[in-house]
C-alpha cells in the first residue's frame, strides 16, 4: 500500500472514530453538541414527620428505585441526631433512621434532584404472583365476582378490562351508594383494582409517584397501578383512568411494600414539595453517567480534579490554532516568523482581548527591537544577549503595567499573559531580519504572524469550538485527521497564484 | 488580475511549494543525507572525496576562544568569504573584498572592522544563522575571483548558477545576480536578479526581479539577452555529479565560475526553491515527470548529461 493511501486509511479511520465517539457521546450520553443547552432538573424533597414516643426510633423509608422514569442525579439525608444507612433489600433501597430515645415531633428530610429520562427503562417482567394478603368473606368474594364478570363483559382484553374496572371501580365508589361494605369504602380505588385484578389473575402492582409541579409543596404520594400486558408494564392511573406513565410523574416506586415504616412513633405523615430549575444540560449529563458509571466518562478529563480541567480546556485549544496554522501556511502560504509563534500570540490575545493585546505586543517588540539594535553594538554572546533581551522585555511589560495602571487603564495589566521568553525571541528574529532582509520582510513576517495570530484567536474564542473541543476531546482524532490530510495537499497555495502570475500570462 | 486560475499554472507545469516538500523532497532526499548538504564543512569533504572542485577553505573556527586568534587567521588575506557552515537560505554570509591595514571593506564599500568581523563569527558560533539555532562553525573561504564575463552583470557580488538536478539529471538552471537591492547577495528573494539559462547552450533566455520580468540590469544597465555563461560544458557534468555526492534526487546545486579555476562548486541545497521557474518562464513539472518516467538509469554523469541536453533544451 502506498503511503498516500495509508494516510488516507489512517485519517478516515481517525475521523470515523473521533465523530463516532462524539456522537455516540451525544446521543448516548446526552452531552449536547453546542453550549448554553440546558435541562430541567426537579428537585423533591420528602419530609418525614411524626411524634416521637420516648421508645427507640426506627424510621425506614423506601427510596426512588433503578427502573423509574428519572435518574436521580444527586440526593441527601437530613436527621440530625439520626443514625442513617441504606439498606438494599429484594432490589429495594430504604432508608433507615435510628435513634435511642426521642420525645415531640420529629422531622427528617430527604431532598434529591432528579431528571427524565429520554428512553423508557427496561423492568423486568413479573415473578410468581404472590397470594393476595387480603382475605375476603364469602358475602364479599361473591359480590366481587359479579363485579368483575360485569366488567369482563364489556372489555376485550387485560388491558381494557383493567381500564373498565378503574373506571367502574370509581364511579362506585363516588355514587356513595347505600349498603356498599365497609370494608370497601375504607379503601382506595387502587388498592381494590390490584385486590380484583389479583383475582382475575391479571399480574398487577401498586405504583407510587409524586407529582411533578413546579413550587408544590406539602403533597402526598400519588397511587397509580400497573398491570402487565402483551409482555410489558403499563401505567394506569386510577384518578384519570388514562393508561401510560403520565408525563409529570416522577415514579418513586414500584410493588406494593410499604413507603414509610415506623417504630417508636405515632402520626407519621410523608409530604413531598417539588421545584424545578434549569441546570446546563453537560452538567446533568455529567452527573448522570457518574450515577450510571460510564467507563467512557471515568477515564475522560472530567475525572481530573477541576484546577487540571480548567489547564486542559485552554490546552485542547491549541490543536484549533495549530489547525489554523496549518491551513493558512500550507493552502493559503502566509509567511510567519516561527511556525507556532502566532498560536502563543493568539492564546495571549485570549487573555488580554486582541485589541489591547495587539497595542502591547507593539509597543513592546517595537521598543525592543530598538534596545536590541542598540545591544548588537555591544558585541554580546547570543545567549546572553538574548537573556538580556528577556530582562529588557521583563523590565518593558512591569514598567508599562505601572504606568497604565496610574493612568487608569488596567487592561494593560494583562500584559504579563504574554510569554516573554517567545517576545525576546520574536525581537531576535526580527531584528536578525531587519539587518538581513531589511524592513519590508519584518513586516511581512510580524504582519503575517499578527494576522495567523488573530485568525487562531477568532478561531479558539469561537464558544461552539470551545464548547466542543473541552467537552469532547475524542475531536482531537478528527483535527488529527485533517491535518494528515492537508498534510498531502501538494496543490498550489493561494499566494503562490500571485507569485507566478506572470509564468500564467505569457506564452 | 491579481491571482491566476490554478489550471493555468497546472497547464505549464509549475510546482507548487506543497508538491515540491510532498511528492520530491520528501520523496527523493533521505533525511540522513541532509548533514552533507547542511553542513557545508562537510560537503567539502565529500567534494574532495568526489573529486569535484570547490573554493578553497581557508580556516574554520569551532569555538568562542578562537575568535581571538582572528588576526593572526587573517594576516595577508585581504579578500575572503565568512559563512556559517550551517548557514539556511544565505543567511550570516559576510563578503570581504578588501583591506586596508586593520579595515575591511564589503563590496558595497562599507567598512568593517576586525570588531565587526569577531562579532560575526561569535553570531554564527552561537548558532543565530543555522538551522534550528545550533551551535555552528564559521569557515572562511577564499573569494572567488569571478569571470569578467560577469563584470556587466554582477553589482557588488558573485553570481553564481542554480542548477536544478533531479536523479541526476540536469534538469533546469539560472544565472543569480546580485543588485544594489539584494546587498551582493544572489539570492532572489532579497532582491538578486535570476536569468534562466538555456541547458544546451549557456546563453539566457529571460531575465526576472523580484518576480517580474527586466530586459537590463537594474545597476549596470546591461541588456541580459547577451549573456552566455562561460564553461558551460563543465557546469553541466559538475552539477550532474552532486548526485552521486550527496545521494539525493532532488537537489539544487550553485557554482561559481572563477577566473583561474573554472567551475566550483559552493553548495548544495536539499530543498532548492521555485523562482527558478519564474527566471526560465518555465515549469518543472514536465522535465521531473520525464526524468522520472522515461530517463535511463545512468551511473555516468557524462550520459545523464547527454540526455538532459537532448530532452531538456529550449527553443
Amino acid at each position: 500500500m502506498s503511503s498516500r493511501s495509508q494516510v488516507y486509511l489512517l485519517a478516515f479511520m481517525f475521523f470515523a472514530l473521533g465523530i463516532g465517539l462524539t456522537l455516540y457521546k451525544n446521543q448516548s450520553l446526552g452531552f449536547p453538541l453546542l453550549p448554553g443547552q440546558s435541562e430541567e432538573v426537579w428537585t423533591v424533597e420528602s419530609k418525614v414527620t411524626f411524634e416521637a414516643t420516648g421508645e427507640p426510633i426506627t424510621v425506614s423509608m423506601i427510596l426512588p428505585q433503578t427502573g423509574s422514569n428519572m435518574t436521580v442525579l444527586a440526593e441527601s439525608f437530613s436527621a440530625p441526631k439520626y443514625g442513617f444507612r441504606v439498606k438494599e433489600e429484594n432490589g429495594q433501597r430504604r432508608a433507615i433512621w435510628t435513634q435511642r430515645s426521642a420525645q415531640g415531633p420529629q422531622t427528617i428530610y430527604y431532598k434529591l434532584d432528579v431528571v427524565k429520562n429520554k428512553e423508557p427503562s427496561a423492568l423486568t417482567p413479573p415473578s410468581q404472583q404472590k397470594p393476595s394478603s387480603v382475605t375476603l368473606t364469602t358475602a364479599q368474594a361473591s359480590q366481587a365476582k359479579d363485579f368483575l364478570e360485569k366488567i369482563k363483559a364489556s372489555s376485550a382484553d387485560n388491558l381494557s378490562f383493567s381500564l373498565e374496572l378503574v373506571k367502574q371501580l370509581k364511579a362506585l365508589k363516588e355514587s356513595n351508594k347505600r349498603g356498599v361494605d365497609s370494608e370497601f369504602k375504607k379503601k382506595s380505588v387502587s388498592e381494590l383494582s390490584l385486590i380484583l385484578l389479583d383475582m382475575e389473575g391479571i399480574p398487577s402492582r401498586l405504583v407510587r409517584g409524586v407529582s411533578l409541579e413546579d413550587g408544590r409543596r406539602k403533597q402526598k404520594a400519588i397511587d397509580l397501578i400497573e398491570i402487565y400486558d402483551d409482555e410489558q408494564w403499563i401505567i394506569i392511573n386510577p384518578e384519570s383512568g388514562q393508561e401510560g406513565t403520565p408525563a409529570d410523574v416522577f415514579i418513586w416506586q414500584r410493588g406494593g411494600v410499604s413507603l414509610l415504616d415506623l417504630e417508636g412513633g405515632e402520626k407519621s405523615k410523608v409530604r413531598f414539595s417539588t421545584l424545578e430549575n434549569d441546570q446546563p444540560a453537560k452538567t446533568v449529563a455529567l452527573d448522570k453517567s457518574n450515577v450510571e458509571q460510564s467507563a467512557f466518562i471515568d477515564f475522560s478529563i472530567y475525572s481530573l480534579p477541576t484546577e487540571s480541567q480548567s489547564a486542559f480546556k485552554r490546552i485542547l485549544l491549541v490543536p484549533i490554532g495549530a489547525l489554523v496554522v496549518v491551513f493558512l501556511r500550507i493552502i493559503i502560504g502566509i509567511k510567519t516568523s516561527g511556525t507556532f509563534m502566532p498560536i502563543l500570540i493568539a492564546l495571549a490575545f485570549i487573555d488580554t482581548t486582541p485589541l489591547a493585546g495587539l497595542a502591547i505586543f507593539l509597543s513592546i517588540v517595537s521598543v525592543g527591537l530598538w534596545i536590541r539594535g542598540y545591544l548588537s553594538r555591544m558585541n554580546l554572546l547570543l545567549v546572553a544577549r538574548i537573556s538580556a533581551v528577556v530582562i529588557i522585555v521583563i523590565g518593558l511589560m512591569g514598567f508599562m503595567s505601572v504606568i497604565s495602571y496610574k493612568l487608569g487603564m488596567t487592561q494593560a495589566l494583562t500584559v504579563t499573559f504574554f510569554p516573554m521568553i517567545i517576545l525576546a525571541w520574536t525581537i531576535e528574529r526580527m531584528s536578525i531580519i531587519w539587518e538581513e532582509d531589511g524592513p519590508k520582510e519584518v513586516m511581512m513576517q510580524g504582519g503575517g504572524s499578527l494576522f495567523v495570530a488573530l485568525l487562531a484567536y477568532v478561531a479558539m474564542t469561537n464558544p461552539i469550538v470551545e464548547h466542543i473541543t473541552f467537552n469532547f476531546p475524542e475531536m482531537l482524532l478528527t483535527m488529527l485527521a485533517i491535518t494528515l490530510v492537508i498534510g498531502q495537499y501538494n496543490g498550489y497555495r493561494l499566494t503562490e497564484l500571485y507569485r507566478f502570475r506572470d509564468l500564467a500570462k505569457s506564452k | 488580475m491579481l491571482f491566476v486560475k490554478p489550471s493555468l499554472l497546472k497547464e505549464r507545469g509549475i510546482i507548487g511549494m506543497n508538491r515540491r516538500n510532498v511528492d520530491y523532497i520528501a520523496r527523493y532526499n533521505s533525511r540522513k543525507l541532509y548533514p552533507i548538504v547542511d553542513n557545508k564543512l562537510i560537503t567539502k569533504v565529500y567534494a574532495k572525496k568526489h573529486n569535484i572542485a570547490v573554493p578553497e577553505l581557508i580556516h574554520s573556527i569551532q569555538y568562542q576562544f578562537e575568535i581571538k586568534q582572528l588576526e593572526k587567521i587573517l594576516s595577508g588575506v585581504d579578500k575572503f568569504v565568512v559563512k556559517p557552515a550551517q548557514g539556511a537560505g544565505g543567511k550570516g554570509i559576510l563578503v570581504i573584498t578588501d583591506r586596508k591595514g586593520d579595515t575591511f571593506y564589503k563590496p558595497s564599500g562599507k567598512e568593517v572592522s576586525f570588531n565587526d568581523i569577531k562579532r560575526h563569527i561569535s553570531n554564527i558560533l552561537s548558532g543565530l544563522h543555522s538551522l534550528g539555532g545550533k551551535n555552528d562553525v564559521a569557515m572562511f573561504e577564499k573569494l572567488v575571483n569571478f569571470d569578467p564575463v560577469f563584470e556587466p552583470y554582477s553589482y557588488e557580488g558573485v553570481p553564481d548558477v542554480r542548477m536544478i538536478v533531479f536523479q541526476g539529471y540536469p534538469v533546469m538552471a539560472m544565472l543569480r545576480c546580485s543588485t544594489h537591492e539584494s546587498d551582493g547577495k544572489a539570492n532572489l528573494h532579497q532582491g538578486a536578479v535570476g536569468v534562466g539559462i538555456d541547458l544546451k547552450t549557456g546563453r539566457s533566455l529571460f531575465a526576472v526581479q523580484d518576480g517580474r520580468m527586466i530586459e537590463k540590469h537594474p545597476d549596470t544597465g546591461s541588456a541580459f539577452s547577451e549573456l552566455q555563461v562561460p564553461h558551460w560544458e563543465a557546469i553541466l557534468p559538475l552539477s550532474a555529479a552532486c548526485y552521486e555526492m550527496t545521494g539525493m534526487g532532488y537537489l539544487g546545486c550553485d557554482i561559481v565560475i572563477d577566473k583561474n579555476l573554472g567551475a566550483l562548486i559552493l553548495e548544495v541545497n536539499a530543498r532548492p526553491g521555485l523562482a527558478i521557474q519564474i527566471a526560465n518562464d518555465k515549469g518543472l513539472l514536465k522535465r521531473l515527470k520525464m526524468v522520472e518516467e522515461h530517463a535511463p538509469k545512468s551511473t555516468s554523469a557524462e550520459e545523464r548529461v547527454e540526455y538532459s541536453l537532448e530532452h531538456f533544451a529550449t527553443d
